[in-house]
């Protein structure tokens, strides 16, 4: 019981509990202690959603990258394809 | 006239023509992942050099970007390996010092200077915002190599985590620290910057 109730009042225990039910999942009685800190706790409550949000942005940004001018400079893109054109001309 | 042209099962692979259509493609998809530019370059030009000698694996089932992805994310994962075995250590300890404690020692309160605040927008607004990206992206290549290697490796395919904790060679109780901490790192980079 004092384990539930310092859980109650840990932000620390509730963030760690929010990551791992996103990604995985929680036993009942992390699901049960999460959601009584929850329900008292509103930063908390905010946490979930910014790290929601984070997440989904993160999907995004790696299945299409913001920064669109990244490029590679032309003379490696020269060089690269001239070991390609001398490794296919070996074969 | 080269044999690769006339061979039926590589018609669809035209390395004459890949740095032009998918080098900066390559690349860009490297460097949101590998934040060191050099080796992101070399890994592009590795993936080039793969794929010509596994040119005859192509079984034509998907496109030639997708196929030379593939090739390259194999590799990525390579990285991330090499560099948490000799990362680990050090990382561990480091990050036990150097990285700012959210939370009060004794009751697990955050503290407040680091409690989360609104962003100030909407739920929709953020994941068009080109300004918040480019910051997400910033804080991201701020996380040491293995936080970095577990959280991009979690969020790029939805791998699995005992297949992640394989790979890089860590416990599932690790796993969930590091994206724990990723995390809350990323978040406060995030209010730090935008706010």
């Amino acid at each position: 019981m004092s384990n539930l109730k310092s859980m109650i009042y840990n932000c620390r225990q509730a963030t760690f509990l929010i990551e791992k039910r996103m990604l995985g999942s929680l036993t009942l009685r992390e699901r049960i202690e999460l959601r009584i800190h929850l329900t008292g706790c509103d930063v908390c409550t905010l946490y979930v959603k910014q790290s929601q949000k984070i997440n989904e942005m993160i999907k995004q940004l790696l299945k299409e990258p913001a920064n669109n001018n990244v490029v590679l400079d032309d003379e490696f893109k020269e060089a690269m394809q001239q070991k390609i054109q001398h490794k296919l001309n070996n074969n | 006239m080269d044999m690769t042209e006339s061979a039926p099962d590589t018609r669809q692979l035209d390395p004459h023509n890949w740095v032009k259509h998918y080098a900066d493609y390559l690349y860009l998809y490297t460097i949101t992942r590998i934040k060191d530019e050099e080796q992101a370059r070399d890994l592009v030009q590795e993936t080039f050099l793969s794929a010509l000698e596994g040119m005859e694996r192509f079984a034509g089932k998907s496109s030639e970007r997708t196929w030379l992805t593939a090739i390259l994310k194999n590799k990525i994962i390579d990285t991330y390996r090499k560099r948490s075995s000799g990362l680990k250590i050090v990382e561990a300890s480091e990050t036990e010092s150097t990285a700012p404690d959210f939370f009060e020692a004794d009751n697990g309160h955050w503290k407040k200077e680091y409690a989360p605040v609104s962003f100030g927008m909407d739920s929709e607004e953020g994941l068009h915002n080109k300004e918040f990206n480019r910051i997400l992206q910033k804080c991201m290549q701020k996380l040491p190599a293995l936080w970095m290697a577990v959280f991009t490796m979690k969020h790029m395919d939805d791998a699995t985590t005992d297949n992640i904790c394989n790979e890089l060679k860590i416990t599932a109780s690790n796993f969930w620290i590091i994206i724990h901490r990723a995390k809350l790192n990323l978040r406060a980079c995030l209010q730090k910057n935008w706010i």
